[in-house]
């Protein structure tokens, strides 16, 4: 109990130290679980990705379509329950700026196919689902565009020419933290009949396909099934999970993902390299201290835990006091960074982690000092305070 | 008379480990500062040197990439065929109508990807000098020949010399590998437009690329293929297209490297004030000393500084020495733009490096310079007495 208190004071005798070293752990913690929640984010469409749901699309890449015939042949396939024909639409409100995720689906299957997208009010569902030209916009996105119910917006096309008017009717919230608010979707039928009319060419092709399945055990070979009816043809088929879909994605940016996980081992270096500094600089000033309590009857272990339990105080203040902060920052950052990052939520695994990290630091950066302090010679230490 | 530059670097001599200590902080917070700076100028160089400064790419309006336009084989020859195009010794136009498609390849990590496939035709090359071939032979026009960029050989499995690719139904046997220097066309393949399109069942292209035969005809020739309504095309600089496809991404490494470096920056500069602060509470005594042997208040906060300022040195040079490694790496990342992949370098210049350098100078004033104020304010008679 002495062996705490004495801890704690000795932690808080240099108070302007004590109290940069507590805000560089503090700074370094946040960063870390920043940065944790940033690779979090990457990943939050393959965490929201269902165990019920396939994508099937062009084996080629992503960028070719199917044809329209496909459907059929899909829902015919034993254990499919539900198919939905969508395109990345890839439309600008306004400004290139603002990007947002905009996809054109068929309305009733897709709701069907995501619970998750939750329309609270069953008159906007009904008007969504009855008009060509509605369109489903997340709760996040209307209110980064301040978009109300009955609102008239327009898209401008870049891989489908043209303007495309559409009005909001209906806002849907997610069911889960980690639903992306922030897409559109419109009507399937408008986009292919526009397209029917002004490129005939192009109509009845579709970007990929929502399949849903009853089982998800038998995931793998209901897509063996899908792409055999498919092989050897003018568009051969690649489907997979939803999760293997979007984790395509992922695996895209995986340079970005992995320079994001060095940095954050770097920060963990760096208030190791801070925290290190001052326990250094404490066990350097006290050594005289540390002789007087070896003389005092003190053993070598006492003494080294003492410095030990002086690092845990400053670091696991720091820490706490960064995780405290990590869920209002990333807040503040999850809104300036809403283009890029739809879900911005930190995960107890993060907080968990930063914890672990502050223990880390702790003990690591007392145990130089604790070592050399055990070991000090009473006389020689004595005679260099004398 | 001032104290000598010595004193300071002597102090910072003594205390050996703390120094190391700060200065590794500061060096790591300069090494991650400067590592964005050099993703970002890599990427920024490699897409300008990408396009060249006197041709024009044709796109179908409001199209923002190659992938997502099409041009049809009339409007193609419209713009194919303006008296601002330039004419090789040959007497050809000097016209690229190119195709641009998407596939999936595996890496050699075991991801998969997406690469660009240029349909090119006999101008395509002229156009970019920048591509050289490398090894092998030009494919045959007319035949399922292709030849790969040296980015797409190195980072992708089963695309060497003699092997063969199989998409759109036909395979695709690799009879070369292309120098495109630090372009983008080192992130593709490249065969014949015609097989391609037949191939991928394509009736049009996805853009053409002119030379015009001076880069000064440029607005003249804008002005008349965007106003003729048969077209409804959009001309650019090859140049500005190509950074106009880095936009993005370059935003995004900036936002996600400048925001980090500043987080910790903040960290280091608390290690840097810490160091000093203890630096200043050890020597009470002696700068009483030196306040009474007649050194200036001003005298000592500078001597202070300059330690700081050495640390700030010693972070710098050891952060940059270490970033400066990064060049002999490229990086590579799928365009959010694009959706294709982009290989590019690390690129150092000296701007970057002096940028650093300022960096880690910064830091260590701005870490130095409450604790050389405190140093310069003590009391001289207190100080001499603590001491």
């Amino acid at each position: 109990m002495l062996l705490v208190r004495l801890a704690f004071r000795n932690a808080f005798r240099h108070r302007l130290r004590s109290l940069l070293t507590i805000l560089g752990v503090m700074v370094a913690i946040l960063a870390f679980g920043l940065l944790r929640t940033v690779i979090d984010a990457w990943y939050s469409g393959v965490a929201s990705s269902s165990a019920n749901r396939l994508v099937t699309r062009n084996a080629v890449s992503l960028t070719f379509s199917l044809p329209l015939a496909y459907k059929e042949k899909i829902r015919a396939v034993p254990g499919v329950t539900k198919v939905c024909a969508g395109n990345w639409f890839g439309g600008i409100y306004i400004d290139e700026k603002n990007f947002f995720a905009n996809l054109a689906y068929e309305p009733q299957t897709l709701l069907e196919l995501y619970p998750e997208f939750v329309i609270d009010d069953a008159d906007q569902k009904a008007a969504f689902l009855r008009d060509r030209k509605g369109c489903l916009v997340g709760a996040k996105l209307a209110k980064r565009f301040g978009w109300k119910v009955g609102d008239n917006i327009t898209l401008r096309g870049t891989i489908f020419p043209g303007d495309w008017e559409m009005t909001v009717r209906a806002i849907y919230r997610g069911a889960r933290s980690t639903t992306d608010e922030t897409q559109l979707f419109f009507h399937w039928a408008y986009l292919d009949e526009t397209m029917r009319a002004n490129y005939p060419a192009r109509a009845g092709q579709v970007g990929f396909y929502l399949v849903g399945i009853a089982d998800p055990d038998k995931a793998a070979e209901i897509s063996k099934a899908v792409d055999a009816q498919f092989a050897n043809s003018l568009a051969e088929t690649l489907t997979e999970t939803e999760k293997a879909f979007q984790m395509s994605f992922v695996s895209m940016s995986e340079a970005i993902i992995l320079a994001i996980r060095l940095v954050s081992f770097v920060v963990v270096l760096i208030i190791l390299a801070v925290a290190a500094n001052t326990m250094a600089m404490s066990a350097r000033e006290r050594t005289g201290e540390y002789a007087v309590l070896k003389t005092l009857g003190f053993r070598a272990p006492t003494v080294a835990l003492l410095i030990a339990g002086e690092s845990l105080v400053l670091s696991l203040t720091g820490a706490g006091l960064g995780l405290a902060l990590i869920i209002p920052c990333a807040k503040a950052f999850g809104t300036f960074m809403t283009d890029f990052f739809p879900v911005f939520a930190v995960s107890d695994q993060t907080i968990l982690y930063g914890l672990l990290a502050g223990v880390a630091v702790g003990v690591l950066s007392g145990v130089y000092p604790a070592w050399y302090a055990a070991r000090v010679r009473i006389a020689v230490a004595l005679r260099k305070v004398g | 008379m001032a104290i000598p530059l010595s004193y300071s670097w002597r102090n910072l001599l003594t205390r050996r480990a703390t120094t190391a200590l700060t200065a590794g902080g500061m060096a790591l917070v300069v090494f991650v500062f400067t590592a964005t700076l050099m993703l970002a100028e890599g990427l920024r160089q490699t897409l300008v040197a990408t396009g060249s400064p006197d041709n024009a790419v044709i796109l179908r309006k409001s199209s923002e990439t190659e992938v997502q336009s099409s041009v049809d084989r009339s409007s193609a020859n419209v713009a194919a065929t303006m008296p601002q195009v330039a004419v090789d010794v040959e007497g050809r136009l000097m016209a690229a109508k190119e195709l641009i498609v998407l596939i999936s390849l595996t890496k050699k990590s075991g991801t998969a990807s997406n690469v660009a496939i240029r349909g090119t035709n006999y101008a395509s090359l002229e156009l970019r000098p920048q591509v050289v071939l490398k090894q092998g032979r030009l494919p045959e026009p007319g035949s399922t020949e292709i030849m790969v960029g040296q980015s797409v050989v190195s980072k992708f499995a089963g695309v060497g010399l003699g092997q063969s690719l199989r998409f759109a139904q036909r395979d695709w046997t690799v009879v070369g590998v292309f120098d495109a220097g630090n372009t983008g066309f080192a992130s593709e393949i490249w065969g014949d437009a015609e097989q391609l399109m037949q191939a991928f069942r394509r009736q049009s292209y996805s853009v053409v690329v002119v030379k015009l035969s001076d880069a000064s005809d440029f607005e003249a020739y804008r002005s008349v293929i965007e106003a003729d309504p048969r077209l409804q095309a959009e001309v650019k600089r090859e140049r500005k297209y190509y950074e106009d496809q880095s936009k993005a991404l370059s935003r995004f490494l900036k936002v996600l490297g400048i925001s980090l470096t500043a987080i910790f920056s903040i960290g280091a500069m608390l290690g840097a004030m810490i160091t000093m602060y203890s630096a200043v509470a050890n020597r009470v005594g002696e700068i009483g000393t030196l306040r009474a042997l007649g050194f200036k208040r001003r005298e000592i906060m500078l001597a202070f500084l300059a330690e700081s300022l050495l640390l700030g040195t010693l972070g710098g040079a050891a952060g940059t020495f270490f970033a400066a490694f990064l060049s002999f790496m490229t990086f590579s990342t799928t365009n959010f733009q694009t959706f294709a992949e982009l290989a590019f370098r690390f690129t150092l210049t000296g701007e970057i490096a002096s940028w650093s350098m300022g960096f880690a100078l910064f830091m260590g004033v701005v870490g130095g310079f409450l604790p050389a104020l405190r140093a310069s304010r003590l009391n001289i008679v207190e100080a001499l007495r603590s001491g």
